[in-house]
Order: C-alpha cells, then sequence, then structure tokens
C-alpha cells in the first residue's frame, strides 16, 4: 500500500499532497517538512530509499523518492510494494505528466495541482496501484478532458475569454474593476 | 430565470479562478495570510451563490488551499453539493476535494450515500470513476456496508475501467466492513482470470494486500497464482504474485519447493531489475521455510548470494541498497554464504550514503569474529564521532552493543575493553534513548565476568563522579548511573577509593527519582562495607565518620519528593541512627549529649530534616571523639564493641550472598502453586500491619522489583537472632512472633515446599536459586574462578590521551601480541592452559563456531570469562517460547481473517449472502471449464437488486437457505450442459461439494483449520497433476508452460528454449510502457536508469 504521495520543490514547498490515510491539515504539513527535512539533505547520488520519517509510517514504511530538477516526487509506501516498482511508477507518472503538460515543468504543477491530481488518480486508487501502462492512462486522461470540454461547450466561452484576458497580463486595475451595479441594476430589472 | 443565468455568468467571469489564487498568492509572498483570509472570505461569499459552477470554481480553490495547510472541512456541505452536480466537470471537483478533506469519521458521508450509489449506477463510467476515485479516500463502515453490493456489481460490469476500479474499491471495503469479504470473494477470484489485463492485476493487488496479513486463507489460491506466474508478461503483476508467494511459502514448504524452478528460471532470464530483485527474495523466503531436505539448495543459496553480490557491487546506489536488504535475510539461516562476501559489506559501513550504512550494520552482527570484533567496534565509534543526525548515531550505538553482546559476548575477548567501550558511548551520546541498554550491559557484565570486576567498579566509580548531570536529559543516558550505582554498592569490596564513592553517591543531583532510590540503598551497601572494614581495624573513629558523612548525606534523600527515595533514605537513616546509638552508648556515656542529638534526630519527621543546629551539634560532638578513638577501639568497653561488631556484621550479612543472573523470562516460568492465593492473608493481619513482608522468605523475593530484593534475601539468608535487623523499618512487626515460631512457621513451609512439585527445590541443580544452598553454590562458582588470571594490562601512558579513545590502546595492545605471538607460538599455549576452565564450559559454543570462520584458529584467546549460569525455574527453558500477541488491536486485517473455503455460515447479512450463493455457484462452475462459465452465468442473479427487495420471508429461510441455494443454483447450471462429457465431472464434482458443505456446515469453522493439511494436499496435487476437470485447452497450454517437475535433462532444455523464445516474443509485442523492464540481455542496468530522468530538467520553462 501507498500510504502518502508528495511532490514538493527544492525549497520544501508543497506542489501535490495525497495521503492515502487521514491525517489532519496541521499533522499534514507537518509530515511535508519532515519529508522534506529528510529527502533534501540527501545528495543526488545515493539512493532512493529512505527509513524513518518518524510522522508517516513507522518501521514497515519506506520513503521512495526521485529527484527531478526542481521537484521531489516521494512516495510513503509500505512492504508490500516492491521498491524498484515504485520508482518506475513515479517514472511513469512523471512521463505521464511531461505528456499532458508537454514539457512539464514546476510552474505546470502550481497552477494545475487539480489536473495533476486527475492525473495521478488515474496510476494510483486509495494507495493502490490501479494502472501502469501509460498509453492507457493516457486515453483515460484523455477521453475525460474530452468530456469536460464537452461540458463547457458554449458556457464557458465567456470564462475562457476571460481568462484568456486575465493572462494576458494587463494592468492590475482591470482585473480589480468590479461591476458592482451592473448586478445590482440587473436585479432592479426584476420585479 | 435567464436573466438569473446571465448575471451568474457574469459575475463569474470576474472571480477569480485558481490560476488568479495561485497567482495571487505568489505575488502577496510577504503577506501571504493576510491575502489568503481575503481569498477565503471571498470563496464563502462564492458559495452562497446558487450557481454550481461558481460553487465549483470555489472548491476547486479550496482545494488549493487545502495542500497549503487550510483546514477547508467548514466547507463540507458545500463540497457535497458539488459532487452531487450532473456535469462531469463539477463532480470531479467535488470528488477531488472530498478526498482530500473528508475521512472515515466525517459525520457529513452520512448525506453521500445515496449521491454516489447515484454515481456508481451512472451510464458515464468516468462519473462512477471519478465517485469510485473518491470514495477510495474517505469509505467509512457504514459507507463500506450500504455500497458493498453496488461496488459489487461493477465488479462484474461490462467496461474494465470499472472492474479494475471496483475491484480495487473492494479492498477499502473489506478493511471497513470484513462480513463483505466472504460474499466477494469468489467474484474476486474470477476476477483472477479477468480477460483485461489490468483487472486480473488489481484483483492480484487486493489478494496480495488480503494475504499479506493472513495468508493461510489463501493458499488455496497458490495453483491460480502459479498459472499466472508462469504465463504473464506483466512484470507489475508478477512482482506482486511473487512477493505473494513469498508470503504464502513458510506455511506451505511443498510450494517453495514447486516454486524454486520457475523462480530460478525468472532470475536467470529476466531483465527487469525489480523482477530480479523479488524473485531472489522469495526464493531466499522458500529456501528458509524448507531449511532441510532440499538437495540441492545450496546450488539456488549460491546463486542468490552471487546475484545478491553483483547488485550490490553495482554503481546504482539503489541496487547496493536492495542487495544488502536481501543479504540480511540469508544472514539468518546461511551465515556462512554471506560471510565469504565480509569484504563487501565491511566496504559498505563506509559508504557515503546512511541508507546503506545502516543496512550494512544490519548485517554487521553475522560478519564479526573474535579477530576482527575490536577494529569494526573502533570504525563504528570512528563514524558515530563523525556522524550527524541523532537517530543515526542511536542506531550506531544500538549495534556497537548487539555485536558486542550477541551470543553472551562470543566474540569478546577482553571486557576491560568492552566496558571502556561502553563508557566511551556513554560519554559520546548524552541524548541517546539506548540508556537503559548500555545500563543493562553494565550490569551484565559486572555480574557475569567475575574477572573483570575490580576494573568495572572504579571504572563506574569514575563515572559516577565524572558524569555530567542535567536537570532535563534529552535522552535516557542517565539510567546508566542507576547501574553505576548498583555496580559499585553490590562489588564495593573492589572499590579503591569508598569513602570517597559513598560521598559521590550522597551529593544530591538532579537524578530521577528511581535512580536516587538506587543511590541510597547502595550507599547504604557501601557503608556496611565501609563499617566492617573499621570493625576489623578496631577503628572506632572511622566508623563515627562514616556514620556522621552518611546521615549527613541522607538530608536531601529524606525530603525527596519521590516517596520510594524517601522511604528508603528514612529507612537508612535510623539504621545508621542505631548503629550510632550503640557506639554513643558504649564509648561515649560522658557525651550525654549524644543520645539526645540522636534522639533530637529521631523525632525529625523526614520533610523537615536537618535544622542547621542538628548537623552542627554532630559535628561538634563528633569532633572530640576523634582524637580519642583514633589509632584502637580500646576505647570501648569490650561488651559495647561486641555489639558493634555484631551490628556491623549483620549489616554486611544483609549484602553478603552473591547475585547471579537471572534469566529474562524466569519470572513468568515460575509456576503460581495450585494452593497459593495470593489474595489470601498470609497471617491474619495485626491492626495496621505490613503483611508483605511478615515472613521475609527467600520465596517472597519475586514480589519485589530488583533492588528491593536486597533486604528480603538477607532477611530469609541469615539465620540469625534478629533475623535481619537490616529489614528495617520494614520487618518490625515481626518481633510478635517469638524464634520458636518462626522457626515453626519456617518448617512447615519448608515441609510443603518439599511436597509442592511446582517449588523451585533448592540446590538440586545448578540452577536452583533462594536459600542457604544458594549462597553455597555460589561459594563453588566462585571457587572455580579463583583460578582465571585476571588480564594485566600494561598501562604505558598513564594518563589517557585526549586525541585516541581509550579503547583503541587495547586494540593496539591486541595488535602487538598478534605480533609477538606469530614470533613465538609457545606463549599462547600457557594462556590457553590457564583459562582451560573456561575453554571447558565454552567447549560446546567454540565448537559450534569453530568451522563458521576460516581462521578460528588464529582467534585471539579470551581474557575473561563470562558467566553463562542464569537463574531459572526447575524445567523451563531459556528457548521456550511464549505465544506473544502483539498484534495490532485495531489493525482491520485481523477481523479479515476468515476461513474462505469454508462454506458460508449464518451469519452474514442476508442480502449480501444470498447473491454470494449465486456467485458462488458460478464460481464452481467456471472452476470447472473455464472457457464456458461466461455464457453460462446467468445475468439475472447477478444484478440482483440486492437489499432494497429483500423480503422478511426470505430473512426467515434464509438458515437452511444458503447451502441447499448452492447446489440448487449449481445443478441447475450444470443440468443445462449435461451433454458435455467434462461437465459431469464438474458437476459430480459439485454435488459433493454442496453435500460436503452442508456437513461442514454442521460441524461449523472451528473443524475447518484442522482439514488444512488435506486441502494443502489437493492444492500440491493441482499444481502437480492436471485437475481432471480442466478443459483440454487449458491442459495443453499448461503443460507448455510448466516447468517438467522431475527435470530430465532433455526436458530442461526444451524446456528453456521454450522460455526464452516466450520471453523474446513479450519484449517484441510488450507495450511502450513497459520498454524498461525488457530490454536487452546485454545491459545489466535496471530498466528505470534509462527512462528520460531529465526530462523535467531539460525542459524547465522557469525557475521559480
Amino acid at each position: 500500500m501507498i500510504k502518502a504521495i508528495l511532490v514538493f520543490n527544492n525549497h520544501g514547498k508543497p506542489r501535490l499532497s495525497k495521503f492515502y490515510q487521514y491525517f489532519n491539515e496541521d499533522m499534514q504539513q507537518q509530515i511535508i517538512k519532515e519529508t522534506f527535512q529528510l529527502v533534501s539533505k540527501r545528495d543526488d547520488n545515493v539512493c532512493n530509499f529512505l527509513e524513518g520519517g518518524s510522522l508517516i509510517g513507522g518501521s514497515d514504511y519506506k520513503l521512495i523518492y526521485r529527484h527531478y530538477a526542481t521537484l521531489y516526487f516521494v512516495f510513503c509506501v509500505d512492504s508490500s510494494e516492491s521498491e524498484l516498482g515504485i520508482l518506475d511508477l513515479i517514472q511513469v507518472f512523471v512521463e505521464t505528466l511531461d505528456k499532458c503538460f508537454e514539457n512539464v515543468c514546476e510552474l505546470d504543477l502550481i497552477f494545475h495541482a487539480d489536473a495533476v491530481h486527475h492525473i495521478l488518480s488515474e496510476l494510483v486508487m486509495g494507495g493502490m496501484v490501479l494502472q501502469t501502462n501509460m498509453s492507457d492512462i493516457l486515453a483515460r486522461i484523455e477521453e475525460q478532458n474530452k468530456l469536460q470540454k464537452q461540458e463547457a461547450g458554449i458556457s464557458a466561452a465567456p470564462a475562457r475569454a476571460v481568462s484568456a484576458v486575465k493572462s494576458m497580463n494587463l494592468p492590475q486595475q482591470i482585473k480589480d474593476i468590479k461591476l458592482p451595479d451592473l448586478p445590482q441594476a440587473i436585479k432592479d430589472l426584476k420585479f | 430565470m435567464a436573466l438569473k443565468m446571465v448575471k451568474g455568468n457574469l459575475e463569474r467571469m470576474f472571480d477569480k479562478n485558481l490560476t488568479d489564487l495561485v497567482r495571487g498568492i505568489r505575488n502577496n509572498k510577504d503577506n501571504e495570510a493576510k491575502y489568503i483570509a481575503q481569498c477565503i472570505e471571498e470563496i464563502k461569499q462564492e458559495l452562497r451563490q446558487d450557481n454550481v459552477s461558481v460553487k465549483s470554481n470555489a472548491v476547486a480553490k479550496l482545494t488549493y488551499l487545502q495542500m497549503c495547510g487550510y483546514d477547508i472541512s467548514w466547507a463540507g456541505f458545500n463540497i457535497i453539493e458539488v459532487m452531487s452536480s450532473n456535469r462531469f466537470t463539477c463532480k470531479r471537483i467535488g470528488y477531488l476535494a472530498a478526498s482530500q478533506c473528508f475521512h472515515p469519521d466525517s459525520e457529513l458521508l452520512m448525506l453521500t450515500t445515496n449521491m454516489i450509489r447515484k454515481d456508481l449506477s451512472s451510464t458515464n463510467q468516468y462519473d462512477a470513476g471519478v465517485a469510485l476515485s473518491g470514495l477510495s479516500c474517505f469509505i467509512s463502515t457504514d459507507l463500506s456496508r450500504d455500497l458493498a453490493n453496488d461496488i459489487m456489481t461493477l465488479m462484474s460490469s461490462t467496461k474494465p475501467y470499472l472492474r479494475m476500479k471496483a475491484v480495487l474499491m473492494m479492498y477499502k471495503v473489506f478493511l471497513r466492513y470484513p462480513e463483505a469479504l466472504r460474499p466477494a470473494f469468489p467474484k474476486l477470484k474470477e476476477k483472477l482470470e479477468d480477460p483485461d489485463p489490468s483487472v486480473q492485476s488489481a484483483a492480484v493487488n487486493v489478494i496480495c494486500e488480503l494475504a499479506r496479513k493472513n495468508p493461510k486463507n489463501y493458499l488455496s489460491l497458490a495453483p491460480i497464482f502459479f498459472k499466472l506466474m508462469t504465463t504473464s508478461t506483466n512484470n507489475w503483476m508478477l512482482i506482486k504474485i511473487i512477493k505473494l508467494f513469498g508470503a504464502l511459502t513458510p506455511l506451505e514448504p511443498r510450494l517453495g519447493k514447486k516454486l524454486i524452478e520457475p523462480l530460478t528460471n525468472l532470475i536467470h532470464s529476466t531483465s527487469a531489475m525489480s523482477l530480479l530483485y523479488e524473485c531472489i527474495n522469495t526464493v531466499i523466503a522458500v529456501l528458509i521455510s524448507i531449511s532441510s531436505g532440499m538437495p540441492n539448495h545450496s546450488a539456488s543459496i549460491q546463486l542468490c548470494v552471487q546475484k545478491l553480490r553483483i547488485l550490490i557491487e553495482d554503481s546504482d546506489q539503489n541496487l547496493k541498497y536492495l542487495g544488502l536488504l536481501a543479504m540480511s535475510k540469508i544472514l539468518k539461516t546461511h551465515p556462512k554464504s554471506v560471510q565469504t562476501h565480509k569484504d563487501l559489506i565491511l566496504a559498505c559501513l563506509d559508504d557515503k550514503d546512511e541508507s546503506i550504512r545502516l543496512r550494512a550494520l544490519d548485517l554487521l552482527y553475522g560478519m564479526v569474529s573474535k579477530k576482527n570484533l575490536m577494529e569494526i567496534v573502533r570504525r563504528l565509534l570512528g563514524h558515530m564521532e563523525r556522524a550527524e543526525g541523532s537517530s543515526y548515531r542511536d542506531e550506531l550505538l544500538y549495534k556497537v552493543i548487539e555485536i558486542c553482546s550477541q551470543g553472551s559476548y562470543q566474540y569478546v575477548t577482553n571486557f576491560e575493553w568492552y566496558l571502556t567501550v561502553l563508557v566511551e558511548l556513554i560519554l559520546l551520546e548524552s541524548g541517546s534513548r539506548h540508556g537503559r541498554l548500555i545500563a543493562g550491559q553494565l550490569l551484565d557484565v559486572a555480574i557475569r565476568v567475575q574477572a573483570v570486576r575490580t576494573f568495572a567498579v572504579n571504572e563506574m566509580a569514575t563515572l559516577l563522579e565524572t558524569y555530567p548531570v542535567t536537570a532535563a536529559p534529552n535522552g535516557t543516558m542517565q539510567e546508566v548511573l542507576y547501574a553505576a550505582a548498583w555496580i559499585v554498592g553490590e562489588f564495593a569490596p573492589h572499590l579503591d577509593g569508598p569513602e570517597r564513592t559513598l560521598a559521590v553517591l550522597l551529593q544530591p543531583k538532579p537524578v530521577a527519582g528511581h535512580i536516587q532510590a538506587v543511590y541510597v540503598q547502595n550507599a547504604l551497601k557501601l557503608f556496611a562495607h565501609l563499617v566492617g572494614e573499621a570493625v576489623r581495624q578496631r577503628d572506632g573513629a572511622a566508623i563515627e565518620r562514616h556514620c556522621q558523612t552518611l546521615a549527613e548525606g541522607l538530608r536531601s534523600y529524606l525530603s525527596s519528593a519521590d516517596i520510594e527515595v524517601q522511604e528508603r533514605a528514612s529507612s537508612v537513616y535510623f539504621l545508621v541512627v542505631l548503629l550510632r546509638e550503640s557506639l554513643g552508648g558504649g564509648a561515649n556515656q560522658q557525651h550525654a549529649a549524644a543520645p539526645v542529638a540522636d534522639g533530637g534526630l529521631l523525632e525529625l519527621t523526614p520533610d523537615v530534616p536537618g535544622e542547621p543546629g542538628d548537623g552542627g551539634g554532630e559535628e561538634a560532638r563528633a569532633a572530640p571523639d576523634e582524637p580519642v578513638a583514633t589509632g584502637s577501639g580500646g576505647h570501648y568497653p569490650g561488651a559495647a564493641w561486641d555489639e558493634i561488631e555484631q551490628i556491623a556484621t549483620d549489616l554486611q550479612g544483609l549484602f553478603a550472598s552473591e547475585l547471579n543472573p537471572v534469566a529474562p523470562k524466569a519470572q513468568r516460568k515460575v509456576q503460581l502453586p495450585e494452593e497459593l492465593d495470593l489474595d489470601e492473608w498470609i497471617n491474619q493481619p495485626p491492626p495496621s500491619a505490613d503483611a508483605s513482608s511478615a515472613d521475609g522468605g527467600s520465596s517472597d523475593e519475586d514480589k519485589f522489583p530488583l533492588f528491593l530484593t536486597d533486604g528480603g534475601r538477607g532477611g530469609g539468608g541469615g539465620e540469625r537472632e534478629t533475623n535481619g535487623g537490616g529489614d528495617g523499618s520494614r520487618s518490625y512487626k515481626r518481633i510478635e512472633y517469638t524464634q520458636e515460631e518462626l522457626d515453626k512457621m519456617r518448617q512447615a513451609r519448608l515441609l510443603e515446599q518439599t511436597n509442592n512439585p511446582n517449588y523451585l527445590k533448592p540446590a538440586k541443580t545448578k540452577k536452583a536459586s533462594g536459600g542457604d544452598y544458594h549462597h553455597q553454590q555460589q561459594q563453588q562458582q566462585h571457587d572455580c574462578y579463583d583460578d582465571i588470571p585476571i588480564a594485566e594490562i600494561a598501562l604505558e601512558v598513564p594518563l589517557q590521551i585526549h586525541s585516541t579513545k581509550r579503547s583503541d590502546k587495547y586494540l593496539m595492545d591486541a595488535e602487538r601480541a598478534t605480533r609477538v605471538f606469530v614470533g613465538k607460538s609457545g606463549g599462547r599455549k600457557e594462556k590457553g592452559e590457564k583459562s582451560g576452565k573456561k575453554s571447558k564450559r565454552r567447549g560446546k559454543k567454540s565448537k559450534r563456531y569453530s568451522d563458521e570462520s576460516d581462521s578460528e584458529s588464529d582467534d585471539p584467546k579470551p581474557l575473561h570469562v563470562v558467566n553463562t549460569v542464569i537463574e531459572l525455574p526447575e524445567g523451563a527453558i531459556l528457548s521456550d517460547t511464549e505465544d506473544k500477541n502483539n498484534a495490532d488491536p485495531n489493525d482491520p486485517h485481523r477481523a479479515l481473517d476468515i476461513d474462505l473455503d469454508a462454506p458460508f455460515e449464518d451469519d452474514y447479512p442476508q442480502e449480501m449472502k444470498r447473491k454470494a450463493a449465486n456467485q458462488r455457484s458460478v464460481m464452481l462452475l467456471r472452476d470447472g471449464d473455464g472457457q464456458t462459465a461466461k455464457t453460462n452465468r446467468n445475468p439475472a442473479d447477478d444484478h440482483h437488486p440486492g437489499g432494497t427487495t429483500t423480503t422478511d420471508s426470505k430473512h426467515r429461510s434464509r438458515r437452511r437457505g444458503t447451502a441447499a441455494a448452492t447446489e440448487r443454483s449449481g445443478s441447475k447450471h450444470a443440468d443445462r450442459k449435461h451433454t458435455d462429457r467434462s461437465d459431469e465431472q464438474q458437476q459430480q464434482q459439485q454435488v459433493d461439494g454442496g453435500g460436503a458443505g452442508r456437513e461442514k456446515q454442521k460441524k461449523k469453522k472451528k473443524s475447518a483449520g484442522k482439514e488444512r493439511p488435506d486441502e494443502a494436499d489437493a492444492i500440491m496435487l493441482m499444481i502437480d497433476e492436471e485437475t481432471p476437470a480442466k478443459g483440454r485447452t487449458a491442459k495443453e497450454k499448461e503443460k507448455r508452460s510448466k516447468p517438467p517437475k522431475d527435470g530430465g535433462a532433455a526436458n530442461e532444455v526444451v524446456e528453456d528454449g521454450d522460455v526464452k523464445e516466450k520471453k523474446k516474443k513479450h519484449s517484441k509485442k510488450s507495450s511502450k510502457h513497459h520498454h524498461h523492464h525488457h530490454h536487452s540481455s546485454s545491459s545489466k542496468k535496471s530498466g528505470y536508469e534509462e527512462m528520460p530522468a531529465q526530462s523535467l530538467g531539460g525542459v524547465s520553462k522557469d525557475a521559480i
């Protein structure tokens, strides 16, 4: 079983946290912090397995991680998982992200944390490995995205336009313009 | 309405979406908290809107904030609203938020049951998929019970995607609602042979998780797994299956024998390191389970060790780590094979990677010998000095002790060295958690190695003096003071400066209460020793002086907040007063002040200790004594001196007899005599009596913790008139009995004890305990050791040099000794003769170990002897196992320990059971003729609405129903196909099964366990021979893939070729994803190495 999947950057900022066992938010942050401290002090050329982590797990649990550029991908697993298998799984995860975001980088994870969650949920479900075949995973994700697009349809067009405008990095003021009177006016139209 | 829509959309346009939130947080790094608080306010506004898109946008933002550590459970209800949206986009957002913040105890979950049920049965497979993913994170017991049927229905969905998810989901259901396992199991088993590999893999995954905790219930699946193992190409699944076999083999060694060959083939053929590694692991597990009776199992061990060596030598640190991990498993049963790779493992001790060093440490205990122990420990101590991180240092400390103490210190040749190492460890690591362990070692060595006692006692005296005590220690290292104090007290005669040590013990120190108590007790022991010495020299002044020191020193203990310390201190205090009275009464009658002063002290309650006046008075009184008393005790009248002598002897008698180490489990092994009622009064208590010490006999010893026994033993062992005045405050009640009465009682008790078969009789064997015999026997033992030479260590350097550790000295000495020894071999022979006694004692042991090391004959001879006698009740054996039920009572798997092969019981929820009965019949059919079962299945059975239509009458008829239903539906299916010959067999089987089932049901599950061996036989048969019911095609297929069981040479060649050919095919057609598992055999590297690890690094768009 996988107990938790954490992604954080070189400074310990969480980019994704998925716990398959309940911890409250404070505890989650502590675990992330502890895990970061454990992992970040290790050189890049040492092994990718780590015992310990007093907060999460115990003797039966291991931290298995990979370090890519600015990001750490950490899986906390028990002894029923194969160590090398989990390393492969992390690789599959990262490659899937790479396919979905086209040359993934930390920014993609920052701005699309929800999408990352959706991708992860096609690999791991409730702490158990669901699918390791990347083409299958990609197909599922693609279909769901298509579904989402269909639903959005025309009704989402204005929102998309606005977000496009926002992305154009217009001066802050435009974003801050509120139209308080418009809804009010509409309301007034009602009898 | 339309206007409302427009308005909603317009508003939404300018709401912050997730991207805006993230950007905002990044732009407000300085006042992030404030910004987020503001955003949460906005989110609350948005959640109040009716538009579900607005809401889901808000929930999406909340999910992000949750990751940043903000509690979002307050929005639980809104999350459920979003989950219940008809739109997939919103649903997905809702379920994601739920999976992140709901937990099984959330009360809100009650509201979700019907919504989730609806989603599970949605026509859109992704609605159901999203629901399953979310549910897997927060499923509760109630949800499990209510949704179990719906999820089971999905297990036979036409969509592989849903089947796969539902299968995995069932595991979560089992954990929360164990009753679902029985009815769902047949279906789960069926999924092992699902046409879709992902579903298959999921089913294997679930069964592996289940079997990990309760392997015996899944033995019957071994044939299916065996088939999967030999046919599957999915490395993920293979790894899981092989891991599962690793868990099953300890229960069924015959399974292991069958496994060795295919696994060995896999080891030779696979190029995927992950698979190779798991194969090795399972082969090791197999070899452990069949430690004997395999003709060629040394070959398998060799193969494993060889492969592991390759892993350890690999430059890839991951493989090195795993190699060491697997080695440690082999080490337990086949130490010799691992020892040949000693060089490799010792080299790993210096690896820069802590994980690898830790693994190498695990192996170390198998690598040490008498010759290299000192060297290895020196290296470990060096590591400890350099290492950062207290946990690693602690681990090192633990390992040092572990490798030194293993096998009753079989590798330690010089205990002075060992004690020095221990002291160094103490000073090196004051924050350690292993203080108790070191304390135990100190005590053990001091007690069991008589020859080193003098050294130990003086080391401990120094330690007591120099150990820096802090008021708030961050570890348990202070525990060593407990051991040190006990050692200096118990073996006081060995002390160089007992007076000084007494003073040290009496210095008030901020140590824990139980340690202070030991200080007090051992101050008394030291005092007794000192007084005895003084009496021998007839030195009255010295006695007075010692009384003075003790009485003064006890002051602070008298007022201790710890009740134990206070009690002991006052006992000791009044003992001193007693002694002083006789001193004062005899010699200094002219000092009328003395008894008065003592009287004053007597009146002192412990909580008002020593007013300054008292001390002053005593000093004043003591001062004039000295000039008079020094020189000789002649000043005391003869009678008074006799009395003093008597008291001193009695005092020493308290602590005279030797303590033997007691086996760890000895206490528990003592049988409670049948007629002993611990709640009964031994003697009718006089009002306010302290009954516990009424007969301070040796039988009472067990009732007291370690150090309290001193008093009890003294009382029981001594036949003195006063019956051990030293029992102090605890024994005063005993005066009520006359000596005659006491003797009578003692006689009666002894008689009873001899007649009682459960009582430990003294003096019959060496293991006897208690009583006077004990003392004699101790004496004998002690005599044996007199002729053992005490090592003389030439102290070339009088003071320790700071730069090198003291323990290094011994290493250098040893090295020098070997060098000298190589020169002239005569010297060693002498040494050997000297310690002849010892080698005889250890003869057996050394014989056992003599062949394990290539150079055992060159090993240095031990300088000191370990006393291996330990106290144990008669008839008890050290290795006796005890049922340790240390399993976690909260582990959900305990409830999942269900015998799945036994027929159903009545105690299952009705709707599930009925359903399961149908499924079971289908299963039986499928077992019979794998191919055709699918057409046979009655869809109506499977998709029965279940619980909703269940009526009460069915409820009532349930009792008889199950087995009958099984049979009925089974034969119904069979009837349909009775033309087929193989089906006839199968029908036969089924009817048999049904009949047997009914009979078994009467016997209930209790008997099921006993039948296990037969079942296991059947399993083996199924692997060995084809089951008669197997379809012909399946038979052929399996034959091809199955390795020949008798291993004829020609057969083997064919087989190998076959396997290779297959592998080739696999690698060709294997999907892209698996390319890293299969690559050219020339490459040794594991696949994951080849993955484009720079995919992130090379393309990073922007550094943050």
